[in-house]
C-alpha cells in the first residue's frame, strides 16, 4: 500500500475506505483500506475467520441479509457508494456479481440459469433470437458454450462440478457485471477442474475485475496479479502476488504463506 | 471344520449380544406388523358388510325414508362441495403463513407465539372447533348455516396442518438455491416465486392431502354450521345447506330407524373411497411432479 497507482480513482474497481462491520457484537473488520484495481485479479488470503469473506460478502451487500449486521465506512464501486441511500441493493448485486464455494446453479435448464437475473428484472419479452445470443455470449465466454450447446434444456445440477461453476459464473455475466468476487470457487472442486477454472478466471481478467478469496497458496499465486493479506479482520499487506510470495513485507505475512500458522 | 480357531471368532458374550439383538428385531417387526392389522380388518368389515350394498344406484339416487332406503347422492355432492370449500380456504392462508414464517419472519417474540397458536390450534378438539364457527361464521360474520360457514369451520380447523406441512417443505429447499438467487439480485419474492416454491409443491400437496382427509370424515364442525340431516336436492351454492356423508353415516347409524344393515356400511365405505380417492389423485400429482424435481 506503500506504492502509488497511477489513475487512483478511474481504475479502481473496489475503493473500500474505513470500513468497519459488525456481526451483532463482534467487530469482524476493523477500519479496512483497499484500493482494488480494475482489470485485474485480486486474490484475498488469510487464515479462516480473518474476515476476508465477510469483506468480499460486503462489497455485494449480500452479508446484510444476516439482519444483524452494522457497517461503518464506506465501500464504493467504480466510483460510487454501494450503500449509498439511493443505491438499491438489487442493482448492486446485479452489477457486482458472485461466485460461492460450492457451485450452486438454480434447480432449473443450463439455459434457464444463463438467463434467470435477466429476466428476473427486463419487464420487456425478450426475442427467442436476443436470447440466444446472450446465452451462446455468456457460455462461449466461460468456454462451456461446445460442452452444453446441445443439451440446454438439461437441467444444471446434472453437469460435472467444475461445468457447474462455469455455469455459475456464466450466468452473472449477461447483466454485464463490473466486479466479479468468488469465495473459494474451486474449493469444492478436483485438481483437473481447478485448474480449468483457474485458467477460465485468467481469461475473463481484463474484461471484468476479479476478487478471489483463497485458502490455497498456490492457486493465489498462480492465478492473481495482486494479493492481499488479512489478519484478524485488519488488511496486513496489499502487493504484487509475485512480490507478496517472494519477499513479504510483513512477518505475519511470511509467517502465514510459509505456513508457520493459519 | 479343522485347523486352528478363527482369530475372528465371536466370544460368548458376543454371542450373547447377537441373539438379543434378533429377538429385538423380530419384536419390533411383530409390533409394527400389528399396526396393520385395524386398518386392514376396518377395510374388511367395510367391503364384505358394505361392498354388496354400494351399487350405482345408491350412489346417484336420492334418500327415501330418512336414508333408509334410495341413494346417497345428495350427501356426495355435499361433501364434496364441504371439502372443496375447505380446501379453497384454507390452502391460500395456510400457504401465504407458512410463506411468511419461512422466509420472512424474523424469530423474535411475536413469530414464536404464533408458532405456538399453530400448535395449540391442531389440539383444539373439532367440537369446539364446531362451536367456534357457529359464533363465528354462521352468526358474526352472517353466513348463516350454509356450506360456506361449514367450510370456513373446517378450513381454520386444517389449517395448523397445511402450514406445518407446507413450512416443512419450504424448509427442505436448499439454501443454496436461495444465496444463488439473492446474488443474481433477486428480491425475496421473486427467490420465493421461481425456486423456492416450485421446489416445495409437494408439500403443499401434502397439506392438501391432509385437508381432503380430515374435512371429508369431520363431522362435529359441521353438524352446526350447515350440514342437514335430509335435503333431497344437492347444493346449487355455497350458500345453501347440505347433507354430507360423515353427518349421514350419523344420522343412518344412530337416528334413523328400520335402516337395512348394510345402509350405514355402504355409506362408510362411500366415505372411505372419497378420501382415498382425492388422495390418490394427490399423491399421483406430487409423484409426477417430484420426477420432474431437478436437483
Amino acid at each position: 500500500m506503500a506504492e502509488t497507482h497511477p489513475e487512483p480513482a478511474a481504475g479502481l474497481a473496489v475503493a473500500v475506505r474505513r470500513f468497519n462491520l459488525w456481526y451483532g457484537d463482534f467487530q469482524a473488520l476493523f477500519d479496512v483500506d483497499l484500493d482494488i484495481e480494475a482489470g485485474i485479479v485480486t486474490a484475498l488470503i488469510g487464515p479462516s475467520g480473518c474476515g476476508k469473506s465477510t469483506l468480499l460478502r460486503s462489497c455485494n451487500r449480500i452479508v446484510e441479509r444476516l439482519g444483524y449486521v452494522r457497517t461503518a465506512g464506506s465501500i464504493e464501486v467504480l466510483g460510487h457508494d454501494v450503500q449509498h441511500p439511493s443505491a438499491s441493493r438489487i442493482q448492486v448485486r446485479r452489477q457486482v456479481g458472485m461466485v460461492f464455494q460450492r457451485p450452486n446453479p438454480l434447480p432449473i435448464s443450463i439455459r434457464d440459469n444463463v438467463l434467470f437475473s435477466q429476466q428476473l428484472h427486463d419487464r420487456r419479452r425478450w426475442s427467442r433470437s436476443d436470447q440466444d445470443a446472450v446465452v451462446e455470449r455468456s457460455l462461449r465466454e466461460v468456454l462451456l458454450w461446445d460442452r452444453v450447446k446441445d443439451r440446454l434444456h438439461e437441467r444444471a445440477v446434472g453437469l460435472s462440478l467444475e461445468e457447474q461453476q462455469k455455469l455459475c459464473i456464466a450466468r452473472l455475466l449477461p447483466t454485464k457485471p463490473a466486479v466479479l468476487l468468488m469465495d473459494e470457487p474451486c474449493s469444492a472442486l478436483d485438481p483437473a477442474a481447478t485448474a480449468a477454472v483457474e485458467e477460465l478466471i485468467w481469461n475473463l481478467r481484463g474484461r471484468y475485475s476479479i476478487l478471489i478469496v483463497t485458502h490455497n497458496m498456490a492457486q493465489a499465486r498462480r492465478a492473481s496479479d495482486r494479493c492481499v493479506f488479512m489478519l484478524m479482520g485488519r488488511v496486513v499487506e496489499h502487493a504484487d502476488t509475485e512480490q507478496m510470495f517472494v519477499a513479504p513485507a510483513r512477518q505475519e505475512t511470511a509467517d502465514y504463506i510459509e505456513g508457520r500458522f493459519g | 471344520m479343522s485347523g486352528p480357531p478363527s482369530p475372528f471368532a465371536a466370544t460368548a458374550v458376543e454371542r450373547r449380544q447377537l441373539s438379543v439383538q434378533q429377538l429385538v428385531r423380530l419384536l419390533l417387526a411383530c409390533v409394527t406388523t400389528l399396526l396393520l392389522v385395524p386398518v386392514l380388518g376396518i377395510l374388511a368389515v367395510l367391503v364384505v358388510e358394505g361392498g354388496p350394498g354400494l351399487t350405482w344406484s345408491f350412489l346417484t339416487e336420492k334418500p327415501q325414508r330418512l336414508g333408509a332406503a334410495g341413494g346417497i347422492w345428495p350427501a356426495l355432492v355435499g361433501t364434496v362441495w364441504l371439502t372443496a370449500t375447505a380446501l379453497l380456504v384454507a390452502l391460500p392462508l395456510g400457504v401465504a403463513a407458512a410463506i411468511y414464517l419461512s422466509e420472512y419472519a424474523r424469530d423474535n417474540r411475536l413469530t414464536r407465539a404464533i408458532n405456538l397458536a399453530i400448535v395449540n390450534l391442531a389440539g383444539v378438539p373439532s367440537i369446539v372447533h364446531a362451536l367456534f364457527g357457529v359464533g363465528a361464521f354462521v352468526h358474526f360474520l352472517r353466513f348463516g348455516e350454509s356450506i360456506l360457514a361449514a367450510g370456513c369451520t373446517l378450513a381454520v380447523m386444517t389449517m395448523p396442518v397445511v402450514i406445518v406441512a407446507t413450512r416443512e417443505s419450504l424448509q427442505a429447499v436448499p439454501k443454496a438455491f436461495r444465496d444463488a438467487c439473492w446474488s443474481l439480485g433477486a428480491t425475496r419474492w421473486q427467490t420465493i416465486r421461481h425456486i423456492v416454491l416450485p421446489n416445495s409443491i409437494s408439500g403443499i400437496l401434502t397439506g392438501v392431502i391432509l385437508v381432503v382427509s380430515r374435512a371429508v370424515g369431520e363431522t362435529a364442525p359441521i353438524m352446526f354450521t350447515g350440514a342437514v340431516f335430509l335435503r333431497l336436492v344437492p347444493p346449487e351454492s355455497v350458500f345453501d345447506r347440505t347433507m354430507a356423508l360423515s353427518f349421514h353415516l350419523y344420522t343412518v347409524s344412530t337416528q334413523v330407524t328400520d335402516v337395512p344393515r348394510h345402509v350405514p356400511f355402504s355409506v362408510a365405505l362411500t366415505l372411505i373411497l372419497v378420501v382415498l380417492t382425492m388422495n390418490s389423485l394427490s399423491i399421483w400429482f406430487r409423484m409426477r411432479l417430484r420426477a420432474r424435481k431437478k436437483w
